[in-house]
């Protein structure tokens, strides 16, 4: 029997929560420990008597068992998770209780839990991503700082300073507490981010990011499984997670090489994943708001919904970001929607969006600026002028998929 | 033919290090049942052995003295074996070189399983 090449990952998130549902958040080291011992004794186990039938099964009641020794040993030195009260101190209770915790509703709603505590306001959004991505996805340190160009020791610390705030909170996020609502809205905007990071991060390991958005997509679907957090709002995020990632197999083809959303070949769009996309997107539109969600599931949508480039419906498109500007103006949505710009009114026009982006200085190092007025000269026939843009975008390129992608570029304006 | 033991030895700091991570745990599973399978395959896995708890007792001397042990910080805790069939020292050396262990700073230690007639 073959190994499941995310297995141990996987278990890892589901053994962390049911281990700290019964030793505390403050414990989360211990919980971690005890998944680390878990696993040392799988090597041991399988190495000698093959995969077990069901491997993730074997994981959970070797961490059950464990926990188990660990209360018995320690259940006098320390204390545990206080919602247990005393279920701990007698073997009456404590296999019940224990067993308990590692009911599949159980990891589910701890998951939550700690995807909520992740999201505590007293941390930055990367501290939040990163400690989202360790605790609930299983990457360690160096596998993060590979997906967000950072260094392993800096992922570190911004990792360990995250525990201990949760340590400090010695509870994890009630989620039934008055702040739920706003609470939640920073997990989606984690869940964002992390999604982003995959789809357009700096990375060159594409690997590394599909499994990102892979990850935020399980979390956000996560997130919609529990009544309270599926609001129109969560539908949206998750309708624009779909609906993009149905998009990747196009966006990076076989080869590693990266291929614009203008030159995609569409018949390589998932089908499945565009069409859960739009059932989603129709949900969300039950709410009383529009959010910034909503408008780029809705973008999306409207490049999901177009057979080609000059098929797209690019007047809507235009609209839909002129909206989003002023609901989340950001200098990429402004480039964007230049581009878009561009395709409605050709390529003069588009050129002049770009030059009037206000704060343009921010974009500076972003080799996507440059590139989008590379391909608007080369629409005007300008050739040298496109050149010279996509050599710019060339030296700013961050990760090897872009240097190719851009070299292409470079190339094409001499070439016929 | 003849037949050796193959102990392999680390300290549990170290068998922690090597599973550090999740990803860690199944580059080092998978690297252990690629080695193992190999061995099975060219017919040099006589015993795929048991694995053994980290701790339980030791008996000591004349007086049968009980003490907890071996230690977790022990150096050099013994964390299994398999028997391996191999023509001489020297090819059952060969096959250990391929062992993950070596991977992280486990040692594999390769006896000849003695006989009669030695």
């Amino acid at each position: 029997m073959d190994l499941d090449e995310h297995l141990f990952r996987r278990e890892s998130g589901r053994m962390v929560a049911a281990l700290t549902r019964i030793f505390g958040v403050h414990n989360l080291a211990l919980a971690e420990d005890v998944v680390q011992d878990a696993f040392c004794r799988a090597l041991e186990v399988w190495k000698v008597r093959g995969i077990p039938d069901n491997p993730a099964a074997w994981l959970m009641t070797t961490a059950k068992n464990r926990a188990l020794d660990v209360i018995r040993r320690e259940r006098t030195a320390r204390t545990f998770a206080p919602e247990m009260g005393r279920l701990l101190e007698t073997e009456w209770t404590l296999a019940p209780a224990v067993a308990e915790a590692f009911a599949a509703h159980t990891i589910r709603d701890e998951q939550l839990r700690i995807m909520f505590s992740c999201c505590h306001p007293r941390l930055q959004e990367d501290v939040q991503v990163a400690l989202i991505l360790n605790i609930l996805c299983g990457f360690g340190a160096n596998e993060i700082a590979g997906a967000f160009l950072a260094g392993g020791a800096a992922i570190e610390k911004r990792i360990s300073r995250g525990k201990k705030v949760l340590a400090a909170a010695r509870r994890l996020f009630d989620l039934s507490d008055a702040e739920f609502v706003a609470r939640l809205s920073s997990v989606r905007r984690a869940l964002y981010l992390l999604f982003n990071e995959g789809y357009h991060g700096a990375s060159g390991e594409s690997a590394v990011r599909a499994e990102l958005c892979t990850e935020a997509m399980r979390l956000t679907a996560l997130l919609r499984e529990y009544p309270p957090a599926a609001s129109p709002e969560t539908d949206a995020l998750a309708s624009l997670m779909c609906l993009h990632a149905a998009r990747l197999p196009a966006r990076l083809d076989a080869a590693g090489d990266l291929h614009a959303l203008l030159d995609q070949d569409r018949s390589r769009w998932d089908a499945g994943l565009v069409a859960q996309g739009l059932v989603l997107l129709e949900s969300s539109a039950l709410g009383h708001q529009v959010t910034a969600y909503h408008l780029e599931a809705a973008i999306a949508a409207a490049h999901a919904g177009a057979p080609s480039v000059d098929g797209t419906d690019w007047t809507l498109i235009v609209s839909l970001y002129d909206r989003l500007m002023t609901l989340a103006p950001s200098p990429v949505v402004a480039l964007n929607r230049a581009i878009a710009v561009g395709q409605r009114d050709g390529p003069q026009r588009g050129m002049e969006e770009l030059q009037a982006i206000g704060d343009r200085e921010r974009l500076n190092r972003y080799p996507f600026y440059p590139a989008a007025m590379g391909e608007l000269e080369l629409r005007c026939g300008n050739r040298d002028a496109a050149r010279s843009r996509f050599s710019a975008a060339l030296a700013l390129a961050r990760n090897p998929t872009e240097r190719r992608f851009l070299e292409k570029r470079v190339l094409s304006c001499t070439s016929a | 033919m003849s037949e050796f033991v193959f102990l392999f030895r680390a300290t549990e700091a170290e068998q922690h290090e090597a599973m550090g991570t999740p990803e860690h745990a199944q580059r080092s599973l998978q690297a252990w049942l690629g080695w193992i399978r190999d061995l099975e395959a060219k017919g040099h896995l006589k015993s795929p052995g048991q694995p053994l708890a980290l701790s339980g007792k030791v008996v000591r001397g004349k007086k049968r003295v009980v003490t907890d042990g071996p230690y977790a910080e022990a150096k050099d805790l013994v964390l299994g074996f398999i028997v391996v069939e191999a023509r001489d020292l020297a090819q059952a050396v060969d096959i250990s070189t391929g062992c993950p262990m070596l991977e992280g700073s486990g040692s594999v230690e390769i006896r000849p399983v003695g006989t009669l007639n030695l």
